[in-house]
C-alpha cells in the first residue's frame, strides 16, 4: 500500500469534489436552494470538453474554458427559467424544482445522445516521475494546479471585486442589499455563473482523471459533492473547498482499506453524523430559530 | 354519526372496486399487461399515502422512501424463500420497515426543512448500499423472488393502509401530527410531543413502504438494489407533491394518473422522465400546492350534499 | 392562598454565545396573581418566557414550577406540568380550522390511544366527544363558536389573538403566559380583552404572567410588576411603586429618546 500515492488520489478526488461543492454552496448561500441540477451541470461540462476535444479538436486549456463558458451560461438559464419564480415559494416547493431541472437536463442528454459511455481523451501527458519511491503522475499533479488555481481566483473574484461583494451582500440580506443599491437579480444570476462555470471544469477534470463519462455521471459525484459542502459548512466558501479535500481523502481510503464497496455509503454516513452533530460544518456557526 | 356514513361509502366503493378488478383480471378481459398495470397502481397507491403520512400530514420532508420499499422487499422475499406465507412475509417486511424508519427517524427527524431531506436521503442510499454488500440476497446481481402478488392480495392490503391511515389522521393523534406540521414550535408549547408524533409517523409510513415493498418484489422475478435508488424514492415523491401535500385523495389520483402515464411512456423511458420533469417544475412553478392542495376530495362534495366525510380541514 | 409560590424563577439567565441576553433573573409568582412583565423593546422579556416554557434552557439558575425544578424539560413537558403560553408573533395552526387549532391543544388531556384511534375502538369516539366539546367550550367563552369551521388564518387579527389565547386555555394551565395579548388592537378591543382575562382567570382559577410593552395599560390591571431592562431585573413592585421607580423611568426615558433620534 502505497500511502503518499492514496493522499496524492484522495487529494485529486477532493479537488473535483471541491470545485463542485462551491458551487453549491455558493447558489445555498444566496438563495438558500439546494441545487440538485449542479451534478447535472457538471455532467454537461463534462461532455462540452469531450466534443471541444474530440470534435473540434481543441486543447486542454481552451476546452476547459469552452466547458466553462458554456456552463456558466447553462447555469444562468436555469436559474432564470426554473428557480427564478420560486425566490418566495417554500423550500420544498424549490427543491422538488430543482429535482424536475435535474431529471430533465440528464434525460434531455440522454434523449439527443443517446445514454451511452464515451472515453474521454487523454489530454495531459499521461507520464509520471516518483517521489520518495510512490509512483505520482503528472496528470494528477496538473489536475490539482488547475483546482487550486480556480479556487484563487474564486476567492479573489468573491473579496476584491464589486460582483463578489455584491454576492456576500445578498447572500447576507437581500432586502438590505436591494435597499442599498445592489442589483439583486444580476448577482444571482452571476452566483449561478460562476458556480456553474467551476462545476464545468470540474467536469473536464473529471473526464480526464476517471476517463469514462456518461449522462448520468453528474448523479453520484453531485451529491457527493453537496456532501462535502454540508460537511464544510454550507454556505461558506473555504468550508467547501476543506470538505471536498476531506470527504476525497476518507473516500479514498476507505477504498484503500479494501471497502470499496462501502465507499458512496462513507460519504452519506459522513453526511448523517454531521447533520445529527454539528448540521451547521466545520467551519459554521449556529443559528437558533426566533421565537 | 356522519363518520359513519363516510366509513360504509367508503367500505362500499372499495368493494365495487374490487369486484370490476377482479371480473375485469379473473375473466381474462383484460390482458396480463394491463392486469398487471392495475397491480401496479395498487402498489403504488400504497407508497403514496404512506409517504403522505410523513411529507403531507406531518410535514417532514423525507426524500430517502425507497430505503424502506427496499426493507420491505428484501425482508419478504428472504421469507417467501424460506416457505413463510405470503401474508406473514408481507407483514414481516412492514415490521422490519418500520423497525428501519425507527433507526432511521429517531436521529434525523431532530433535522429541518432542506437538511432532514438530505439526511434521509442518505440513509436511502445507506440501505441501498448495505443490500448491494449482503451476499445473502445477491448482492448487486439481484435476488429471485416468486411471483405471488395478486390483485386480491394487493387490493386488501391498500384497504388496509387507507383504513389506518385515514383513521389515525382523523383523530386527535393526526392532529397533533398536522399542528407540527402547521407550526412545530407551538404544537410543542400546547404540549404536543413531537418528537414522538414525527418518529411515530415515519415509522408507521416505513411500515406500509414496507408492505408496498412486500409487494413490489412478489411482482417481479428479481429485485435488485438498483431497483430502490433514490430515482425511486423521486417516483413516490412526486405522487405526493403532484397531488398536494397534505391531501390523501390527491395522493391518490397523482398516483393513479402517473402510473397510468409511466406504463403508457415504457417504452419511450428518456421521454417518461422527461415529461415527468417537465410536468414536476410547471406544477411546482404554477400551482406549488399540487393538484388538490390540502384539500379532500370529498370535501368537493361535500359542497352539493353537505355531509362531512370524515375530514379534518379544508373549506 | 399565598402558602406556597406557584412558580419561583431564582436567579436564572441565557446566553448566546457570549452573549448574555437575560441574567439573574429572579421572580415569585404565587397562586391566583396576576403578574406583569413589562420593559422597552428588547429588554429580554420574550426572551424569559421562552425560558419559563422551556423553548430555551436556562444557562444558569434554576426554575420552580408548584416546587419542582423544570428547567430542562421539553416545552411540551412544561406545558404538561400546568404552564401554557400565547405568542407575540400569533403561532396559529394556520390551515387548521379554529375548532381543530383547539383540539390540538386539548390533545395531551385526551387519553385515547393511538391503537385505539386507528381501530376506531369505542374508546376513540369517547374521547374524540370529549375534545369536541370541551373545544367548543373554550370557542364559546372567547365568543369563537360562529367561526369554529373557519380556517384560522382567514381570521380577523384580533380574533387570531382571542384564538391563541383559547387555545393556550385549552391545554389545562395553571399558569397562563400572555405575551403581548393586545399587541395590535385598538383601545375597544384591547379594553374587552382585559375583562375577557379578568373573567378566566376567576373562571379557571388561573395564575397569569403579562408581557406588556404599554406601561399605562398593565398599570390597571396587574397586582404586581417586574420590570426588565436590558436582560436585567430593574426593579418589582406594585404599579404605585413602579410608576415612581427611578431606574424604570429612567428605562423608558432612554427609549423616548432614542425613539426620537431614529
Amino acid at each position: 500500500m502505497d500511502w503518499l500515492q492514496q493522499l496524492i488520489n484522495g487529494i485529486s478526488l477532493g479537488s473535483i469534489y471541491a470545485l463542485i461543492a462551491l458551487g453549491y454552496t455558493m447558489v445555498y448561500g444566496i438563495i438558500r436552494l439546494i441545487n440538485f441540477a449542479h451534478g447535472d451541470v457538471f455532467m454537461i461540462g463534462s461532455f462540452v470538453g469531450f466534443y471541444a476535444i474530440t470534435g473540434l479538436g481543441l486543447s486542454i486549456i481552451p476546452a476547459l474554458i469552452l466547458a466553462m463558458a458554456v456552463c456558466a451560461l447553462l447555469g444562468v438559464v436555469i436559474e432564470r427559467i426554473a428557480y427564478k419564480r420560486l425566490r418566495n415559494a417554500s423550500r420544498i416547493a424549490a427543491l422538488i424544482t430543482a429535482i424536475g431541472v435535474s431529471l430533465l437536463i440528464e434525460y434531455g442528454t440522454i434523449y439527443f445522445r443517446g445514454a451511452q459511455l464515451e472515453v474521454f481523451p487523454s489530454a495531459l501527458p499521461t507520464k509520471s516521475f516518483n517521489l520518495w519511491g510512490a509512483t505520482i503522475s503528472v496528470q494528477s499533479i496538473l489536475i490539482l494546479s488547475i483546482s487550486v488555481v480556480l479556487m484563487i481566483i474564486l476567492q479573489i473574484v468573491v473579496r476584491r471585486t464589486k460582483v463578489g461583494k455584491a454576492m456576500r451582500a445578498v447572500s447576507h440580506d437581500v432586502e438590505a442589499a436591494r435597499l442599498m443599491g445592489i442589483n439583486v437579480d444580476r448577482t444571482i444570476s452571476a452566483t449561478f455563473a460562476i458556480g456553474s462555470a467551476l462545476a464545468g471544469a470540474a467536469g473536464v477534470i473529471f473526464g480526464i482523471y476517471y476517463t469514462k463519462i456518461e449522462p448520468l455521471m453528474g448523479v453520484i459525484p453531485g451529491l457527493k459533492a453537496f456532501v462535502a459542502a454540508v460537511l464544510g459548512g454550507i454556505g461558506i466558501i473555504p468550508g467547501a473547498a476543506i470538505g471536498g479535500l476531506v470527504l476525497g481523502l476518507v473516500e479514498t481510503l476507505v477504498s484503500a482499506l479494501g471497502y470499496s464497496n462501502w465507499r458512496d455509503a462513507a460519504a452519506f454516513i459522513i453526511l448523517i453524523l454531521i447533520l445529527i452533530f454539528k448540521p451547521s460544518g466545520i467551519l459554521g456557526k449556529n443559528s437558533r430559530e426566533k421565537v | 354519526m356522519k363518520k359513519l356514513n363516510g366509513f360504509w361509502v367508503f367500505l362500499a366503493l372499495s368493494v365495487v372496486i374490487y369486484a370490476v378488478g377482479q371480473l375485469l383480471i379473473g375473466t381474462g378481459l383484460l390482458n396480463p399487461y394491463y392486469s398487471n398495470t392495475l397491480i401496479f397502481i395498487v402498489i403504488n397507491i400504497i407508497l403514496a399515502v404512506s409517504l403522505h403520512l410523513v411529507i403531507g400530514i406531518t410535514g417532514q420532508f423525507s426524500i430517502g422512501h425507497a430505503g424502506f420499499l427496499a426493507v420491505g422487499a428484501y425482508i419478504s422475499a428472504i421469507l417467501t424463500k424460506l416457505d413463510l406465507p405470503f401474508p406473514v412475509a408481507l407483514f414481516a417486511g412492514g415490521v422490519v420497515a418500520a423497525f428501519a424508519g425507527l433507526l432511521v427517524g429517531i436521529p434525523s427527524l431532530r433535522l429541518k426543512g432542506d437538511y432532514l431531506a438530505i439526511a434521509t436521503l442518505g440513509f436511502g442510499e445507506i440501505i441501498r448500499i448495505v443490500f448491494v454488500n449482503i451476499d445473502y440476497v445477491g448482492g448487486a446481481a439481484g435476488m429471485q423472488v416468486p411471483h405471488l402478488t395478486s390483485w386480491t392480495s394487493a387490493f386488501i392490503c391498500l384497504f388496509i393502509t387507507l383504513i389506518v391511515i385515514m383513521n389515525f389522521t382523523n383523530s386527535t393523534h393526526g392532529r397533533a401530527c398536522i399542528s407540527i406540521r402547521e407550526n412545530e414550535i407551538a404544537a410543542d408549547a400546547m404540549g404536543i410531543d413531537t418528537t414522538y408524533y414525527k418518529v411515530a409517523a415515519f415509522a408507521l409510513g416505513a411500515f406500509f413502504a414496507g408492505v408496498g415493498g412486500g409487494l413490489y418484489a412478489h411482482n417481479f422475478y428479481i429485485i435488485q438494489p438498483t431497483n430502490f435508488g433514490f430515482l425511486k424514492s423521486f417516483d413516490i415523491l412526486i405522487f405526493v407533491v403532484l397531488g398536494g401535500l397534505g391531501s390523501l385523495s390527491g395522493a391518490v389520483i397523482a398516483a393513479i394518473l402517473m402510473t397510468v402515464v409511466s406504463t403508457y411512456l415504457q417504452g419511450y423511458p428518456e421521454t417518461r422522465m422527461i415529461i415527468y420533469s417537465v410536468v414536476l417544475i410547471i406544477v411546482m412553478l404554477y400551482r406549488p400546492k399540487g393538484l388538490m392542495g390540502t384539500n379532500e376530495i370529498t370535501s368537493y362534495f361535500s359542497k352539493w350534499t353537505g355531509v362531512k366525510g370524515g375530514r379534518l380541514h379544508g373549506k | 392562598m399565598a402558602n406556597k409560590p406557584l412558580l419561583e424563577v431564582k436567579d436564572a439567565g441565557i446566553r448566546f454565545g457570549g452573549l448574555k441576553a437575560v441574567s439573574g433573573f429572579s421572580m415569585t409568582i404565587n397562586q391566583g396573581e396576576l403578574i406583569g412583565l413589562i420593559g422597552p423593546n428588547g429588554a429580554g422579556k420574550t426572551t424569559s418566557f421562552n425560558l419559563l416554557t422551556g423553548v430555551y434552557v436556562p444557562t444558569e439558575g434554576e426554575i420552580l414550577f408548584d416546587g419542582k425544578r423544570i428547567n430542562g424539560l421539553a416545552p411540551y413537558q412544561i406545558t404538561r406540568r400546568g404552564i401554557s403560553r400565547t405568542f407575540q408573533n400569533i403561532r396559529l395552526f394556520n390551515e387548521l380550522t379554529v375548532l381543530d387549532n383547539v383540539k390540538v391543544a386539548y390533545h395531551s388531556l385526551s387519553k385515547h390511544s393511538m391503537l385505539s384511534s386507528i381501530l376506531r375502538l369505542p374508546s376513540h369516539f369517547a374521547g374524540e366527544k370529549e375534545i369536541e366539546e370541551k373545544a367548543l367550550q373554550f370557542l364559546r367563552i372567547f365568543g369563537l363558536e360562529s367561526y369554529k369551521d373557519e380556517i384560522a388564518k382567514n381570521l380577523p387579527y384580533g380574533q387570531q389573538r382571542r384564538l391563541e389565547i383559547a387555545r393556550a386555555l385549552a391545554a389545562g394551565p395553571r399558569l397562563l403566559l400572555l405575551d403581548e395579548p393586545a399587541a395590535g388592537m385598538n383601545p375597544q378591543e384591547t379594553q374587552q380583552l382585559m375583562e375577557l382575562i379578568a373573567f378566566i382567570r376567576k373562571e379557571f382559577k388561573l395564575t397569569v404572567l403579562l408581557i406588556e410593552h404599554d406601561m399605562k395599560l398593565v398599570m390597571g390591571i396587574c397586582e404586581r410588576l417586574y420590570v426588565l431592562d436590558q436582560g436585567q431585573l430593574i426593579a418589582q413592585g406594585t404599579p404605585e411603586e413602579i410608576r415612581n421607580h427611578p431606574r424604570v423611568i429612567e428605562a423608558y426615558l432612554g427609549e423616548e429618546v432614542s425613539k426620537g433620534d431614529a
